[in-house]
């Protein structure tokens, strides 16, 4: 009998291989999700004398999109973001994170932007209370200003349509 | 044009495959020669037109042809030349290229030195590795085709990755995959032996060369692939137990633990039946490891881009190759019958406590490295395992069998006295001792598990030592005489041994003294690390062919006489945008001096920056070094081209027909 073990582990091991092809290592489950939004004060890109909080969007559904200048695959989720805002669907703030170089303001001039507002988080402390681990990431944030949703990686229609619309529609927005 | 000759090569080369795999193992199972002739021309062929396709990327990575997706998304115009060139197997599909263009070098390589096999034993080995090649063909082909247009074609390219612009990665994936690839050899040796049902010690012999040099290519890969770590992820780390590296070390443990049972079947027909599960686990392994990395069933820092369709190509390609090989070792096992008997002290007996404690750590790391599927698929929650783990359980293992190493080039065959062996080696494990404990003293502090690896490391050294003056005790002539006169698989063995030693050492004491700084840096200002000073003399602006570049100049002295002037930079690539740094080191035998710049603090040109010196990291590589020179040394051992010239005058063919 001993000689079928390695034919029996095996077999063991591909079930475990083929259920882990449906699953995403790379999904963390944010500990923020059913929780209160943090609240931060930050001064906006281009316009130091004023200032964006959170509390500033109670009663809407509203994301946070965490992004940089420097982000290679922000600017592929660029394009679907500007038409999200072309539709009005739902109003995106940019947390603009990390940007040593100041550059936010120059690149969104260029390319349009899809924010309804652009608060910038210099040394990334606001990105540590929400626990951002890299861009881009975005966070539907509802009425009551809970976080009901976290997405790591770039929006594409595909993850929009199987992962915030349905969010939306239960939130009733 | 010349992408498409590329695919159209791919396709002939994906049909020779299917010539090479089926012809020959019909004709071996029903002794048709003709169709065993096959095998050769066959795998030939199939190389040389994997090999036109190869060149055909190449082509097009170094012409910049943009109108290539694979060139658009990982090469780009201003790249230097050798970096487009290094490129073509930078992606996931050009490094599956590169896979089955080095099993297409195996596979020529044994039809060219197989002649001395029994015309039968040749056609099955060449026939599984070519079922191998067509299951890694049919995968380019279906799921990641190399040659894929992109229209209309890009202006230029999104760049290679800055991490893998370094000439350690130039060659350490095809090290590396020489090393994976070359167990298939062994792989088809011992299918073919388990087709057969001769399960004599020819085989051994036959595959000991190739599991040899296969195990010193993934050696050096691995050394390679640390090293490069080291130097260009910018924080002085050369191995962080990750699942990628551990895919790579994975099969080499049972590499390691394959040849050594290799040695006690071939010269004495002893654990047949492990020997021949150990040449399909090394080889099943080496699959595993690609799966890993390109299915995305674990999170990997360097894994590359994943997509579910590759993922259940391989899974389905690994059940039917590693499930098929498994259910046919079951079958077939009780046809292995275990040669003479040996005592509980033997060499034999050493070998298979090496073996045990072997795989004992590969289940360890393997466990480590799937846990967080496991846990993940039962719905146990996400976890990550990390080094803590792996050090806190494959020191423990491995310390036995290192202790073990010391003894068994001593012990005799079938029966070894103790108590021989205990007089002869007391005053090595005497100076071994002392010197575990008293060379930490001399460092900064005792420390355990330092002390530890020097006693492991001076036990082993000593050992060798010892298996030398013991070979050449009764032998006649001069010294010089007597060392020419030992086989190559004596000395090769030795040196790797040897080279284990150093590298312990090294880990021993990089591991446990070295020390780092992070410091705030202003113009002219100077920090101390270690006995030495640095002094930073601010940045210049540096432009590569490809990136921006702040400079550093940190000029190192000791006790005021100045050591070295070194210059770290941090650059920014222009496709990319992202932001590297390229650690500064100056290397000596007994220590490194590394330095790494940090980030711009203000406009006065302060920055912060990480200062490391790390005692004995070079013995590490040096070590490994010598392991490669072993393994290859010890494979162009005179015996098997004595067996090879023995065994072509009767030309076997008898043998067929089984």
């Amino acid at each position: 009998m001993k000689r079928w073990l390695p034919l029996v582990l095996f077999v063991i091991l591909v079930g475990f291989f083929a259920k882990g092809l449906f699953l995403n290592p790379r999904e963390v489950p944010s500990p923020f999700i059913g929780r209160t939004a943090p609240a931060f004060t930050l001064p906006l890109v281009g316009d130091a004398n004023a200032a964006f909080s959170p509390a500033e969007m109670e009663g809407h559904v509203w994301m946070l999109n965490v992004w940089a200048p420097w982000c290679v695959s922000c600017r592929q989720e660029h394009g679907f973001l500007m038409q999200l805002a072309q539709t009005k669907v739902i109003p995106i703030v940019g947390l603009n994170w990390k940007d040593k170089a100041r550059e936010a303001a120059s690149l969104l001039a260029r390319t349009g932007s899809p924010y309804v507002a652009v608060p910038e988080d210099l040394d990334g402390r606001v990105g540590i209370d929400y626990g951002v681990t890299g861009t881009p990431e975005t966070y539907l944030i509802d009425q009551a200003g809970i976080v009901r949703l976290k997405h790591i990686g770039p929006i594409s229609p595909e993850v929009w349509q199987t992962k915030f619309e349905p969010k939306l529609k239960e939130l009733g927005a | 044009m010349i992408p498409e000759l590329g695919h159209f090569a791919l396709i002939i080369a994906l049909l020779l495959a299917l010539t090479q795999a089926i012809l020959p193992l019909y004709g071996a199972q029903r002794g048709n020669l003709t169709l065993m002739a096959v095998a050769r021309p066959a795998a030939q062929g199939q190389f040389v037109f994997v090999a036109l396709a190869f060149a055909c990327l190449a082509y097009s990575f170094v012409t910049n042809d943009f109108s290539v997706e694979n060139v658009a998304r990982n090469s780009f115009s201003q790249l230097p030349e050798v970096y487009r060139f290094t490129a073509t197997w930078g992606s996931h599909e050009g490094s599956l290229l590169l896979w089955v263009l080095i099993l297409g070098f195996w596979s020529t390589a044994v039809s060219v030195f197989s002649r001395h096999l029994p015309e039968d034993m040749a056609a099955r080995v060449i026939g599984v590795m070519g079922l191998i090649s067509v299951g890694f063909l049919a995968f380019l082909l279906t799921t990641s085709n190399p040659f894929e247009r992109l229209l209309p074609a890009a202006m230029d390219g999104n760049d290679m990755n800055p991490l893998l612009q370094d000439w350690g990665m130039i060659i350490h994936p095809p090290m590396l995959y020489m090393g994976y690839v070359g167990f298939a050899v062994a792989f088809a040796f011992a299918i073919a032996a388990l087709l057969s049902g001769k399960m004599d010690v020819a085989w051994a012999r036959w595959s000991r060369p190739w599991t040899t040099v296969a195990w010193a290519f993934l050696t050096l890969g691995i050394m390679l692939g640390a090293w490069w770590a080291y130097r260009e992820l910018g924080w002085g780390g050369w191995w962080f137990w990750d699942p990628t590296e551990n895919a790579s070390f994975m099969p080499w443990i049972a590499g390691t633990a394959l040849i050594h049972s290799l040695a006690a079947t071939e010269k004495r027909g002893a654990f047949k039946a492990w020997t021949v599960l150990l040449a399909l686990v090394a080889f099943s392994l080496s699959l595993l490891g690609t799966f890993l990395v390109r299915s995305g069933v674990l999170s990997s820092v360097h894994a590359f881009a994943t997509d579910p369709a590759r993922g259940a190509f391989i899974l389905g390609f690994l059940t039917v190759v590693i499930g098929g090989s498994l259910a046919l070792y079951a079958w077939r096992a009780p046809k292995m019958i275990t040669g003479s008997g040996f005592t509980w002290f033997s060499r034999e007996s050493l070998l298979l406590a090496n073996n045990v404690i072997l795989i004992a750590a590969l289940g360890a790391v393997l466990l480590g490295t799937l846990y967080p599927l496991f846990m993940d698929a039962m719905g146990l929650g996400k976890i990550s395992v990390g080094p803590p783990y792996f050090n806190a359980v494959f020191v423990p293992l491995m310390a036995p069998a290192l202790f073990l190493m010391g003894i068994g080039p001593l012990a005799r065959w079938k029966e070894a006295s103790l108590p021989d062996i205990v007089t002869r080696m007391k005053w090595a494990l005497g100076v071994a001792l002392a010197t575990g404990l008293l060379l930490p003293l001399t460092l900064d502090g005792f420390k355990p598990w330092a002390a530890l690896g020097f006693f492991l490391a001076a036990w082993i050294a000593l050992a060798v030592l010892a298996a030398l003056l013991d070979r050449i005790k009764y032998s006649q002539g001069k010294l010089p005489q007597k060392l020419a006169a030992l086989p190559r698989g004596f000395w090769g063995m030795l040196l790797a041994h040897f080279g284990m030693a150093v590298g312990i050492a090294g880990i021993a004491v990089v591991a446990n003294y070295s020390t780092e700084r992070d410091v705030r840096m202003e113009v002219n200002s100077y920090a101390e690390l270690a006995g030495y000073t640095f002094t930073f003399r601010g940045t210049t602006a540096h432009d590569g062919p490809n990136y921006r570049a702040a400079r550093g100049t940190l000029e190192v002295s000791k006790d005021g006489r100045p050591v070295a002037t070194l210059h770290p930079e941090k650059r920014v690539y222009n496709a990319s945008a992202m932001a590297m740094t390229e650690a500064s080191v100056h290397p000596n035998i007994f220590r490194d001096i590394y330095v790494a710049m940090g980030e711009q603090l203000d406009d006065q040109g302060a920055w912060t920056v990480r200062l490391f010196h790390k005692p004995f990291i070079n013995w590490l590589w040096f070590g490994a070094l010598f392991m490669v020179v072993g393994g290859f040394m010890a494979a162009s051992d005179k015996r098997y081209r004595i067996a090879l010239r023995r065994s072509e005058v009767p030309k076997n063919i008898a043998a067929q027909g089984a």
